[in-house]
């Protein structure tokens, strides 16, 4: 919302500070996201009076004006404008000043002393459009105004003003309109408010509305006014519709005033007529619509439903097609308009209207909503509808219309004018316990406190009943008050939250675990952070590709499903580290993964971890490059991984990688190198993917280590192929030798030195005993048993020298 | 040393203080003709004591070692020396402006470091940690937070949908992704009885393209307390704590009212801007203030909702978006930088 700090002061009577205005209405709740300076750029012109105008000696078209600018000398201007005329005052430009013009059409221009055509002009007489307003007409603008030469023209005029660009919440629509914001603001300074006196308006003597029921049985309400048949048929769309009927009106532009105002607003001048309804909505938030009676069939105006195959061209030139959802409005031929959204072209009113039927109306938030939601059709009335705009307070919005437009564009009300309201409703009456208002808010509040708030906000203290509750009507521009919260939360409101202690009282904790997820997450992310990788974040909603959970209204096609693995993700981020040519990349990120559940079910969500590495294993260094990322280290941090995110988790060759099972044997992982898209001085991209298990962690047990020293033996083998090391290794352990603490592999070999068909490798075997430093020959005896153990299960013996 | 009467060993004492002056190699060699375990003349000396008649031994003996200790004691000084010497050598060649050796170091991504941080934080004032599905049903995301059918309340929530089967039921309706993480509060609520204290990071979803503040999806944290006698000054008191330990001790905060359909009263919490401390900038827009989270008391409806009497318990709640809290923080200038895995960015805000 648009507002006027002028509009404001209006309604105020009294000058206001822009930035005091936004920092009071943001502690209302209704933050200023901008203030912007209107006009201020024309702070250096100046209201000069022209006192004598002559014939440019050498241009037909050019006058040269002798100028009053408020100093002691007189000014020679040339001026090229066919209304100069002496005697009368024009905004000037002296030397020096920049008009700011309308860019690009017409582009700023700062002012020197200079000849034209031979006369030396010292400054410029300006248009309209040469100071930043919509033009008018070819001619300088003529001032109407009492200021002595040399006045600033901001001074003069009501032109510098500020707009604050307020941001309303969806359940505030009575701050869509300046007398909400003036009536909190009122609040808030302590003063009244009262509507602006419309400058020029006269003695306007409108009479009362006629109130028109429900007319029999029909459940429905019609009625004449000033010769129009207007009804309502769709009582449910439409709740209330004052009509009026204008005779004789001038329609013609809107005067300075107006159209300032409007501008300040942000809403473009049209002419007298359509301003004064978009001057009352912008006013009072509510909606009117202005229409050429002359264009009326019947004439009738009906609120109706629409019909199958109707369609209406609105004012923006657009056919469009109606529903039966939808509320029309219709003549005695069809539908002229969308009713709350925007009226039809058909029914303009434009230069030559004479006669025009106003409208003010209350359509249904929800169906306003749908209507426009379905045209893809958002106005300034449709945004106030569906927010919801005063049923019960129609009637003064209605009648400044009429007054506006009887001032703006003369005429005659020739008729009292309707008011069709089939069912008269009440706003609603909200009982509050004070009780209550202390057990929410934490503090007491005295009864009279209570009801100052409540006052303000305009709402009615009925009655104090003795059962400590009081019964509050709230008006009828606030359709959020329906609750007993509500009323608390305008008490907190009006009170100032600032206003509330904030100081910590005794509290209970929750009373169940972290979920266990968490510290699971914790754990794998700090070991991976160990290893040296960095934590990356994906969008979970991935390229369309194959089976899965789509989405049905996607950001776009990049984004159209959920994905189901994380790795696919980190590639592309890998890819996008060496488009920018960042070759060393070691990415991880924790997240979910989503399989399509049962039909009417929601999806499996699984929590993951993934990681890649590609590049150089270390940072470089000057004494040597550290060779790139293998197999075996991405092993390591997939074992490192699998160690804290899936305990008890066994990992087995698979392919080229390497798969792991969790106990029940189901893969809940696996690891191993990747495709991607890479440039030919990348390295090899590897990468894992493995549930991340969200049980309790396996418990941890201190193991004593003995301090007697321990005894090594290599131990060659030569391997057929086919054979695993890992198979040996195992062996060798459970080959029962107690004094046996670790096997270790530290060598391998495949080449000339060893048969075809086999491979040497050498098992470092350490042996301990906790209890005493072994012989030599004891541990000779041991090796030997385990290498007759071998041979006999593996075939597989001792490496001949 | 003294003499010790003997030619044999007075000759080599002689030798003694020449070792001071020795070279590494004349060192080593001098070491073998004196000490070497097979041809050294001390060697040489003891092995002559088992030789002598028994009354010269002991005397003998005695001085053998005495001049062996001498001499030991000399060849580790001379020894210790030329070390020092070496490596004074050494040192004076290599240029130790030259770069260190690395490894390479990981880290947390930013938003999870500000996530943890707030998270202690909330531990510290008895909240657990909660989590929930992030694909929801209507009811979960909309109904059970009193958000009105078909109102501009809906407008902020740009939902995206799933293509899947409705959920049947109360508590079901079409599905969708959260768009925000107070769908947890419900399930929260309807599966532990108050006092309920959790504290709820996870992904929220929106239909808004990728710009320089917005993402489809994006991290929220949420906060939910529902307990008998917790009010609006357990609100502020908590908000206020957490600002003080988030930002700084004397961080100043302020209340703006705002409305969410969940809560109400409705508020929006802004500390003091970190830019310019008040004084106002560009970046708070010259308020000198920073809108960091929404937040309320638990709206009676939505207790209601979740079977909790709402006349007996009530309860605050508040979200706030951590990774925009981590662009304050850090001076990030568009959110997509989060999310693309650049390494030189992930590296940088550790
Ligand atoms: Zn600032």
């Amino acid at each position: 919302m648009n507002v006027s700090r002028r509009w404001l002061e209006a309604f105020l009577r009294r000058p206001l500070d822009a930035r005091d205005v936004a920092n009071r209405l943001a502690m209302l709740g209704a933050p200023v996201d901008a203030i912007e300076p209107l006009h201020a750029d024309l702070a250096a012109i100046r209201v000069a009076l022209v006192e004598e105008v002559r014939p440019h000696p050498n241009a037909d078209r050019l006058r040269v004006c002798t100028v009053n600018d408020g100093s002691a000398e007189r000014l020679n201007v040339v001026c090229g404008a066919a209304n100069v005329t002496a005697g009368k005052k024009y905004p000037f430009a002296p030397v020096g000043s920049t008009v700011p013009g309308r860019p690009p059409k017409k582009p700023a221009l700062t002012l020197d002393r200079r000849k034209i055509r031979g006369e030396v002009s010292e400054g410029m007489l300006c248009s309209l459009e040469e100071l930043g307003f919509e033009p008018q007409d070819d001619g300088i603008w003529e001032l109407e105004t009492d200021a002595a030469p040399g006045t600033p023209l901001l001074e003069a005029l009501p032109l510098a003003d500020d707009r604050l660009v307020v941001d309303v919440t969806a359940n505030r629509p009575d701050l869509l309109g300046h007398k909400g914001i003036a009536r909190e603001l009122a609040a808030s300074y302590g003063v009244p408010f009262r509507l602006p006196v419309l400058p020029g308006a006269v003695d306007i003597d409108v009479p009362p509305s006629r109130r028109i029921a429900e007319s029999e049985g029909a459940g429905q309400s019609g009625t004449v006014t000033g010769g129009v048949r207007v009804s309502i048929e769709d009582t449910e769309g439409c709740a209330r519709f004052h009509a009026a009927v204008i005779r004789d009106v001038r329609v013609a532009p809107s005067p300075g005033w107006l159209v300032q105002r409007l501008e300040a607003a942000g809403v473009r001048s049209i002419n007298n007529i359509v301003d004064a309804t978009n001057y009352v909505m912008l006013e009072f938030a509510q909606p009117m619509h202005a229409y050429d009676m002359a264009r009326l069939h019947g004439p009738a105006v009906i609120a109706r439903r629409g019909r199958r195959g109707e369609k209406v061209v609105t004012l923006d030139g657009v056919e469009r097609a109606v529903t039966e959802e939808m509320t029309v409005i219709a003549d005695e031929r069809g539908a002229i308009g969308i009713g709350g959204v925007m009226g039809g072209s058909g029914t303009e009113v434009h230069e030559g209207t004479t006669d025009v039927f106003l409208e003010c109306a209350w359509f249904e938030p929800g169906r306003i909503r749908r209507t426009r939601s379905a045209l893809g059709l958002s106005t300034d009335a449709s945004y106030r509808f569906e927010r919801g705009v005063d049923l019960w307070n129609a009637a003064e919005p209605f009648r400044r219309c009429i007054e506006l437009v009887l001032t703006l564009a003369g005429g005659t009300n020739v008729d009292a004018p309707a008011d069709l309201w089939p069912r008269v409703t009440h706003p609603p009456r909200i009982f509050l316990r004070l009780p209550r208002v202390a057990q929410v808010l934490g503090v007491e509040l005295p009864l009279h406190t209570v009801e100052k708030h409540l006052v303000a906000i305009g709402a009615t203290v009925v009655s104090k009943p003795d059962d400590g509750r009081i019964a509050v009507d709230v008006p009828g521009w606030r359709p959020d008050l329906v609750a007993e919260i509500d009323l608390i939360e305008e008490v907190a409101r009006r009170e100032g939250y600032d206003e509330f202690p904030s100081d910590l009282r005794r509290f209970r904790t929750g009373n169940v675990p972290d979920a266990p997820i968490v510290a699971a997450s914790e754990r794998v992310r700090d070991r991976l952070i160990a290893e040296g990788l960095l934590e990356a974040m994906t969008l979970p909603m991935v390229p369309v590709s194959g089976e899965g959970i789509r989405l049905l209204n996607p950001v776009s096609e990049e984004h159209g499903m959920l994905r189901h693995r994380l790795l696919p993700g980190l590639v592309r981020q890998v890819e996008l580290n060496w488009s920018r040519r960042v070759r060393d990349v070691r990415l991880f990120e924790i997240g979910a993964v989503f399989a399509p559940g049962s039909a009417g079910e929601l999806p499996q969500e699984t929590p993951r971890i993934a990681a890649v590495v590609s590049g150089s294993r270390a940072p470089e260094h000057w004494t040597g490059a550290a060779p790139d990322f293998d197999q075996w280290d991405l092993k390591a941090i997939f074992e490192s991984a699998v160690e804290v995110a899936a305990p008890g988790g066994t990992i087995e060759p698979d392919g080229e990688g390497w798969v792991v099972r969790g106990p029940d044997g189901r893969a809940i992982g696996s690891a191993g190198s990747l495709a991607a898209d890479a440039p030919p001085w990348a390295g090899t991209v590897f990468g894992f993917e493995l549930e991340l298990h969200a049980g309790p962690r396996p418990p941890v047990r201190f193991v004593p280590r003995p301090p007697t020293p321990s005894s090594e033996r290599d131990v060659t083998l030569l391997v057929p192929d086919g054979i695993a090391a890992g198979a040996l290794a195992q062996v060798l352990s459970g080959g029962g030798v107690t004094v046996l603490e670790s096997v270790r592999i530290v060598n391998a070999y495949r080449g000339d030195r060893v048969p075809d068909g086999t491979r040497s490798v050498t098992f470092r075997l350490t042996f301990r005993a906790a209890d005493r430093t072994l012989e030599a020959a004891e541990i000779d005896s041991a090796e030997a048993h385990l290498l007759l153990l071998l041979e006999r299960e593996t075939g597989v013996r001792r490496r001949e020298q | 040393m003294n003499p010790t009467g003997y030619a044999q060993l007075d000759e080599l004492l002689a030798r003694l203080a020449g070792i001071a002056s020795l070279d590494e190699s004349a060192l080593e060699a001098e070491h073998t003709a004196i000490l070497g375990r097979k041809a050294g003349a001390l060697t040489e000396a003891s092995k002559q004591i088992p030789t002598l008649p028994p009354e010269e031994r002991r005397g003998f003996g005695a001085a053998v070692n005495q001049v062996k200790a001498a001499f030991e004691q000399a060849f580790t000084a001379r020894r210790a020396e030329l070390a020092e010497e070496s490596r004074r050598r050494a040192l004076a060649g290599v240029d130790l402006t030259m770069p260190a050796r690395h490894r390479w170091i990981g880290s947390a991504h930013p938003v999870t470091t500000v996530i943890d941080e707030i998270t202690e934080i909330f531990r510290g004032l008895g909240f657990v940690v909660a989590v929930g599905p992030e694909v929801e049903t209507e009811w979960y995301n909309f109904h059970a937070l009193n958000f009105p059918a078909n109102h501009p309340a809906m407008d902020m929530h740009d939902t995206l949908y799933v293509d899947a089967t409705p959920v049947p039921g109360d508590r079901g309706g079409r599905q969708l992704l959260r768009t925000h993480t107070s769908p947890v509060q419900i399930r929260e609520l309807l599966t532990h009885e108050p006092p309920v204290r959790a504290i709820i990071p996870g992904m929220s979803y929106r239909n808004d393209p990728f710009d320089p503040s917005h993402a489809p999806a994006f991290h929220q944290i949420e906060g939910l307390a529902v307990d008998e006698g917790i009010s609006f000054v357990d609100l502020k008191a908590t908000l206020v704590h957490f600002a003080r330990r988030f930002f700084g001790e004397t961080t100043r905060t302020r209340f703006r009212p705002s409305y969410f359909p969940f809560t109400e009263p409705s508020a929006e919490m802004d500390v003091e801007c970190q830019l310019c401390h008040g004084s106002g900038c560009p970046a708070c827009k010259g308020t000198g203030w920073m809108e960091i989270l929404g937040c309320g008391m638990v709206h009676p409806a939505v207790l209601a909702n979740c079977d909790v009497d709402a006349e007996r318990y009530t309860g605050f709640a508040f979200g706030m978006g951590p990774a925009r809290i981590t662009m304050l923080r850090y001076g990030v200038t568009d959110i997509r930088y989060m999310y693309e895995g650049d390494m030189r960015f992930l590296g940088s805000l550790r």
